[in-house]
């Protein structure tokens, strides 16, 4: 199913949670709403689940208007964050207590229930309370109460936070099987970046409730809107070197150290600037622009993570531990094509 | 050196001792007062009714026996109380758990000016029994009582609440539920705050009703708390005088048809002097309370077991 969010907005009391939303998420994908705590991601959530009216916008299901449907009559599925498996029924009742409301006969409810359990792999525990399950099986069963009443959209609010990291690993695998089989169209909320990047088709970064970029992953990674998205993905995170553009060349904050980069060519003089560089797109090259120090050295396998300064600003790149950096070296550096932008320093807007 | 060795060892071992009994210290003052005023004439109550004969004043009795027990048991004042006792604890205590756990759950919802109606649920715990039984009274006189005033409204005839003995039964039962309510209403309500109201918003998503939800998520969820409830409220019911001191003038009932067991043993105490058939009367209480205790208790746990 296609979900349309056009303007949607919702404001408590004096602040706007979500602000002038707009977006389109295809039929089938898997989609991750990740931003910090605090960006308005659950809020989003709640109101495509139709727990929270929206305070303006409307939502598409499909061409079908759902902006005022209360949540029973949407079609959906919700995995909670802490599960809310019943705790007074088996993993058999939970199941079925979605089928139990759609007035479906009791043998189909069970061949149901059986059926969306042999595909969340938890068929053997059907008669064990939630208490008597480990994290990873609750979050199987919660996702089989999701998925029993096969919904039209499967929202999952930071399915994987209350797990541990091994177990983490595994259910992000088992969420985008399972996603995969059934096809369901799955709105996935995380702060985590690792997870949105790993498992989703198409990622939608928020801040401060505002839609920051909506697009794929590994495009979100190499071609950030804006200095926020780069900021927030990476790891280690982006190097941001602030300074000004005169005459084509970028000049540190300490007014001494430049480089020329062709970048630069079409910026006008004076503007306020941050050259961000991800740790990979830094080269060891003789004739390079950039002329740095090296002030610290970390050895990482097979490469290095060099500290290096810049005009007076410190700055983190791997480098090929064949080179043999040390402490108290100078070095020059170019930059690779990719992984380098050039950001606005009052508005953050990627300058290109 | 030695000496520095052995010094703080003995130092442990001291404070060791008097870490050992310091806990008993604390709980002395309080151990006193129970030892005065309860596990004493717990244990006097016992010994007393099977003494024969016992006079309080010098303290003689004839001989150990069951004579109280026997008279006890064939008195017919004894049997009507225990069938009233048996009557009000069967009327109140399902009526106003009933009562209790709706209202609870209508406090429960986030409703303007809830601070308000939970301070009227709860005020008459602040109350004396006895202070607002007088004015039960007033509220059930016949001719100028509020209550019937009201009913008049509704082209009911003046009802004898209090003069008819048909009548009293309902009078105390209506007056006692009113006076259970609010603690009854305190322990289901923090019994409610304590489900995660997620639960709710999961069932609702789920596409439940109202309806559907507190019978199927908020009820059972709640049983043990309610279980709770029903033991503390049996116990006190089977327990119950001063809601009826008040109402009739300090008379069991309009014609002294409303004895209830411990109005037997204040009377047969207070009245008759028979302080040895009042602490068998009181044995004979505590039979019933523990007897009734222990159904729930099996219930409870037979219940529990089921849902398994």
């Amino acid at each position: 199913m296609r979900v349309v969010l056009d303007h949607v907005t919702k404001r408590f009391a004096d602040v706007t949670a979500v602000s002038e939303f707009s977006a389109t998420l295809e039929d089938g994908e898997l989609v991750s709403l990740l931003g910090p705590s605090g960006c308005g991601k659950s809020t989003l959530l709640n109101m495509l689940s139709g727990i929270l009216p929206v305070s303006g916008g409307r939502i598409y299901f499909d061409d079908q208007d759902v902006t005022g449907m209360p949540p029973e009559k949407r079609g959906i599925g919700l995995v909670f964050q802490n599960y809310a498996l019943y705790p007074h029924m088996t993993v058999m009742g939970n199941i079925c207590f979605p089928l139990e409301t759609q007035r479906v006969p009791k043998a189909e409810r069970i061949e149901r229930a059986n059926e969306i359990a042999r595909l969340v792999h938890v068929d053997m525990l059907m008669n064990r309370k939630p208490s008597e399950l480990s994290g990873g099986q609750q979050q199987r069963v919660a996702i089989a109460r999701a998925l029993v009443k096969n919904p039209r959209l499967l929202l999952l609010d930071e399915p994987l936070s209350n797990l541990d990291a091994r177990l983490r690993l595994e259910m992000r695998e088992e969420i985008r099987r399972i996603q995969q089989r059934t096809g369901v169209t799955t709105i996935f909320v995380t702060h985590d970046q690792e997870e949105a990047l790993s498992i989703s088709d198409r990622i939608v970064l928020m801040k401060a409730g505002v839609l920051q970029q909506n697009d794929l992953p590994q495009s979100l990674y190499n071609e950030p809107a804006n200095q926020f998205v780069a900021d927030f993905l990476g790891n280690p995170p982006i190097n941001n070197l602030p300074g000004t553009v005169e005459d084509g060349a970028f000049v540190a904050a300490d007014g001494k150290a430049r480089c020329a980069l062709p970048m630069l060519a079409g910026v006008e003089n004076g503007r306020n600037v941050n050259l961000s560089v991800r740790s990979e797109s830094f080269v060891l090259d003789e004739n390079g622009p950039m002329a740095c120090e090296v002030t610290r050295v970390y050895q990482m396998g097979k490469e290095e993570m060099a500290y290096l300064t810049f005009g007076g600003t410190d700055f983190r790149a791997y480098i090929d531990s064949e080179e043999g950096l040390r402490k108290g070296d100078a070095v020059r550096l170019s930059l690779k094509r990719r992984g380098v932008f050039l950001f606005d320093r009052e508005t953050g807007e990627r300058i290109r | 050196m030695k000496k520095n060795k052995q010094k703080p060892d003995r130092e442990l071992v001291d404070r060791s001792f008097l870490a050992r009994i310091e806990p008993y210290l604390y709980l002395l003052p309080f151990f006193l007062g129970i030892a005065v005023f309860t596990l004493y004439p717990v244990v006097n109550v016992v010994l007393m009714s099977f003494k024969e004969d016992y006079s309080y004043l010098t303290r003689e009795f004839s001989q150990w026996g069951l004579a109280n027990y026997d008279k006890v048991l064939s008195d017919p004042k004894f049997a009507q109380a225990v069938g009233n006792t048996l009557k009000y604890v069967l009327l109140v205590v399902p009526i106003s758990t009933l009562i209790s756990v709706i209202v609870a759950n209508l406090l429960n919802q986030k409703l303007r000016f809830s601070a308000l109606f939970q301070t009227a649920y709860f005020l008459p715990m602040v109350t004396s029994v006895t202070a607002v039984g007088l004015a039960w009274k007033l509220m059930y006189n016949k001719n100028f009582g509020i209550i019937n005033y009201i009913l008049s409204f509704f082209g009911i005839d003046k009802i004898p609440w209090l003069e008819n003995a048909a009548w009293s039964i309902p009078s105390l039962v209506i007056f006692g539920v009113w006076n259970i309510l609010p603690f009854t209403i305190i322990l289901l309500l923090s019994g409610l705050q304590n489900i995660d109201p997620q639960y709710y918003t999961a069932a609702r998503v789920d596409g439940s009703g109202s309806l559907r939800i507190f019978l199927r998520i908020t009820v059972p969820l709640l049983a043990p708390t309610i279980f709770l409830v029903c033991i503390v409220n049996t116990i006190s019911c089977f327990k119950v005088f001063s809601e009826l001191y008040p109402l009739f003038n300090g008379k069991p009932g309009p014609f002294y048809n409303l004895y209830t067991v411990v109005y037997y043993i204040r009377y047969a105490m207070m009245e008759n002097r028979k302080y040895g058939v009042a602490a068998a009367a009181a044995i004979v209480l505590f039979g019933f309370i523990f007897v009734f205790t222990m159904i729930q208790r099996v219930v409870q746990s037979w219940m529990s077991a089921r849902k398994r």
